[in-house]
C-alpha cells in the first residue's frame, strides 16, 4: 500500500509534465492538423532559458518560470509564422516534415551552440522532503504538482471564458466558417501557438528542477510520448490531453515499480495500440460518422 | 507484365549500364572506398524508401514504423551469419528476415491498418518501437550492445543488384491489377469497395510487401556495415526513410530515387562542416518543403512507356 501510494506520487508528477507537453499537441492538432513535432524541442529551449536566467541573470523561481513561459510563447510564434504558415494548404504529410525539420534545427542548433553535454540545472528552490505517514513527498513534486494544474484550470479558462478562446474553438471546428463570421485565422493560429509553446516552456523549468539534468537532445523522447498521451486522451481534445498525460505517467511508474523498467516503453506503446483498437479516437475524441 | 515486357527490357539495360558505369569508376580508381560506402548507403535507402513508399504513395496508408521492420531484418543476418558465414548463409538469412518480417507486418496490420491518417502512423511507431524494444532485451540479439563482427558479406554488387530487383518488383507490382487494386483504395475505400475489391486485404498486402523490402535493407545493412545495435533502429531511423519518400515527391518512384541520391550526397559533402551539418541539413528540409511542397518530383515518373506513346503521338502528327 505504501510502494502504492508513493508510486502513484511520482506517477503523478511525472504525468503533469506529459499532461502540459500533451496539451500544446492537441491545441495545435486540433486547429491545424499538424503533429507539431519540434514541440518537445520547445520544452528543451524552455528548460535552457530557465538554466540562463537563473544562472546569468539570478532570476528567482516565479520569475524564471514566467519569463520562459513568455520566451518559448514568442518561440512558437515564429516558428508558425516562418515554417508552418506557408504550408498551410500543402499536402499535411509536407507540413509534417518540415516540423521534424524544424524539430532537427532546434536540436542541433542548441547542440553546436551550447554542446550536447548534459548541464546541471541550478537548484532555486531547496528541496524539502515532507514524511507523511510513510510516504515522501518532496516540495518540487508538490510545485509541479500544482504549477500544472494551476495550468491546466488557467487554459480551460482561457479556451472556455475568453473570446480568443472561442475563436479557437471555431476554427478547430470550421476554419472557413470561422473566417466568414469574421474570425482572423492567422491571429487565432499563432494565439494557439503561443498558449502551446508557453505550457512547453513552463513544464521545461519544471523538468529541469525536478531532474535537475538538462541538455538539447532531451525534448525527442517526452515530446513523443506527449504526443502518445494527447491521442490516447483522443486529440484536439484539452481535458482528454491531461488525463492521457496523468495516465502515461501512472502507467510508466507503474510498470517501473513492478521490476520491468526495461520494458516501461514497450508497455506504453502497448496500451495506446490497444486504446486505439477499442477507441479509435482515443478517450475522450469525438466520433465522427462516416458518410457515403 | 506480358505487356510491360518491353520496358522491362529497358529498364533492364539501363541497369546493366549502372553497373557497368560503376564498376568503370571502380576498376579506374575513381571511386574511392569513401565514395562506395556513400553508393552502398545511397542503394540501401534506396530499397528501404521504395518499399515506404509503395505503402505511403501507393496504398494511401501513413506508416511511421518501417525502421522496426529493417531491425528484424537487420537481426537475422546478424544472428544467423554468425554460425553460417557463406553468402548462402548471407542469402538464406535475408529470406528469414523478410520471412519474419512479413509475418511481423501481419499480426501489426490486421488490427491497426483500420484506423486511419495520423492514429495509423502514431499507432505503426508504436509497434516498430516495441519491435525495437524487444531486440533491446532478448539474450539472442545481445541486448543494447548489439551484434558486431558480422561477417562482410556483401560489396557494392549485391546492393546494386538488390537494388534493381526490388524496384523492379515493386514496380510491376504496382503496374498489375493487384497494384491498381492498392491505389483505388487510396484514392476512394467506399467507392473501391463497391467495385468489389476489399480495402484491408489490399492495404494489408502494401503493408507486408513494404515490410519485406524493409528487411532486404535491414540485411544488407547489417552485412555491410557489419555492426548493428538496436539504438539504429528507433524512431528517428524511421523518420529518415519517410524524409527520403516525401522529399522525392509521395507517389513517385524516380523522386524516391532522386531524392535518395541527392540526400546521400549532400550528407557525404556536409561531413566537412563537422556540427554544421546537421543544422545546414535540417534548414534545408525545411526550406525544400516550402518552396516545393509536394516534393522534388510531386509524382511525376520517368517512364520510357509514356516517351514512346509520345513520340508515337508526334508521328502519327505528321503523318
Amino acid at each position: 500500500m505504501q510502494t502504492f501510494g508513493q508510486q502513484l506520487i511520482n506517477g503523478l508528477s511525472l504525468g503533469s509534465i506529459y499532461a502540459l507537453l500533451a496539451l500544446g499537441y492537441t491545441m495545435v492538432y486540433g486547429i491545424i492538423k499538424l503533429i507539431n513535432f519540434a514541440h518537445g524541442d520547445i520544452y528543451m529551449l524552455g528548460a535552457f532559458w530557465g538554466y540562463y536566467v537563473i544562472n546569468q541573470l539570478h532570476f528567482n523561481f516565479i520569475w524564471a518560470m514566467l519569463s520562459a513561459i513568455v520566451f518559448c510563447a514568442i518561440l512558437g510564434v515564429i516558428i508558425e509564422y516562418f515554417a508552418y504558415r506557408p504550408l498551410r494548404h500543402s499536402p499535411r504529410i509536407t507540413a509534417l516534415i518540415t516540423a521534424i525539420g524544424v524539430s532537427f534545427l532546434l536540436e542541433n542548433g542548441m547542440t553546436y551552440l551550447f554542446t550536447a553535454n548534459t548541464r546541471s540545472f541550478p537548484q532555486v528552490i531547496k528541496t524539502v522532503t515532507y514524511h507523511l505517514g510513510g510516504l515522501r513527498i518532496s516540495n518540487i513534486q508538490l510545485l509541479i504538482l500544482g504549477t500544472a494544474c494551476l495550468l491546466m484550470l488557467l487554459l480551460e479558462l482561457i479556451i472556455k471564458r475568453t473570446k480568443m478562446g472561442r475563436a479557437m474553438r471555431a476554427v478547430s471546428v470550421d476554419p472557413e466558417a470561422a473566417q466568414l463570421v469574421g474570425i482572423n485565422l492567422n491571429h487565432t493560429i499563432s494565439f494557439t501557438f503561443a498558449l502551446g509553446s508557453a505550457m512547453a516552456g513552463a513544464a521545461g523549468v519544471l523538468i529541469g528542477l525536478y531532474y535537475n539534468s538538462i541538455d538539447p537532445l532531451m525534448g525527442m523522447t517526452p515530446g513523443i510520448k506527449a504526443f502518445v498521451a494527447a491521442v490516447i486522451g483522443g486529440i484536439g481534445s484539452v481535458p482528454g490531453a491531461s488525463v492521457g498525460g496523468f495516465l502515461i505517467g501512472l502507467l510508466e511508474t507503474g510498470v517501473q515499480a513492478i521490476g520491468l523498467s526495461a520494458y516501461k516503453d514497450a508497455v506504453v506503446y502497448f496500451v495506446l495500440i490497444v486504446i486505439l483498437l477499442v477507441l479509435p479516437a482515443g478517450i475522450f475524441g469525438k466520433k465522427t460518422k462516416e458518410k457515403v | 507484365m506480358k505487356a510491360n515486357f518491353k520496358y522491362n527490357i529497358f529498364w533492364l539495360a539501363v541497369m546493366i549500364i549502372g553497373f557497368v558505369a560503376i564498376d568503370a569508376c571502380e576498376f579506374l580508381g575513381i571511386i574511392n572506398a569513401f565514395i562506395e560506402n556513400m553508393l552502398v548507403t545511397i542503394g540501401i535507402n534506396i530499397i528501404l524508401a521504395t518499399g515506404l513508399n509503395l505503402i505511403i504513395g501507393f496504398s494511401g496508408q501513413f506508416s511511421l514504423g518501417h525502421a522496426g521492420f529493417m531491425a528484424i531484418g537487420a537481426y537475422a543476418t546478424g544472428i544467423m551469419t554468425q554460425t553460417i558465414a557463406t553468402p548462402l548463409g548471407f542469402y538464406l538469412s535475408m529470406v528469414v528476415g523478410i520471412v519474419i518480417a512479413m509475418i511481423a507486418a501481419l499480426i501489426v496490420g490486421i488490427p491497426t491498418l483500420r484506423l486511419r491518417g495520423d492514429y495509423l502512423a502514431i499507432a505503426t511507431m508504436g509497434a516498430a518501437e516495441i519491435i525495437r524494444i524487444l531486440i533491446n532485451n532478448l539474450k539472442i540479439t545481445n541486448g543494447a550492445a548489439g551484434l558486431f563482427n558480422i561477417p562482410p558479406l556483401v560489396t557494392w554488387a549485391t546492393v546494386y543488384v538488390l537494388m534493381c530487383l526490388t524496384t523492379i518488383v515493386t514496380v510491376n507490382f504496382i503496374h498489375s491489377r493487384n497494384g491498381r487494386a492498392i491505389m483505388s483504395v487510396r484514392e476512394d475505400e467506399i467507392a473501391a469497395e463497391a467495385m468489389g475489391i476489399n480495402p484491408t486485404r489490399w492495404k494489408l498486402a502494401a503493408f507486408v510487401f513494404g515490410a519485406g523490402t524493409a528487411a532486404i535493407g535491414g540485411s544488407l545493412h547489417a552485412a555491410y556495415i557489419q555492426t548493428i545495435a538496436p539504438g539504429d533502429f528507433n524512431i528517428m531511423a524511421s523518420i529518415a526513410i519517410l524524409i527520403i519518400v516525401v522529399l522525392g515527391g509521395v507517389g513517385s518512384i524516380t523522386g524516391t530515387f532522386v531524392a535518395a541520391i541527392v540526400l546521400g550526397a549532400l550528407d557525404t559533402i556536409l561531413q566537412n562542416f563537422g556540427t554544421l551539418r546537421m543544422i545546414i541539413y535540417s534548414l534545408a528540409l525545411i526550406l525544400i518543403m516550402i518552396f516545393k511542397p509536394s516534393g522534388l518530383l510531386g509524382n511525376w515518373e520517368l517512364s520510357f512507356k509514356r516517351l514512346g506513346t509520345h513520340q508515337r503521338k508526334e508521328q502519327s502528327i505528321h503523318e
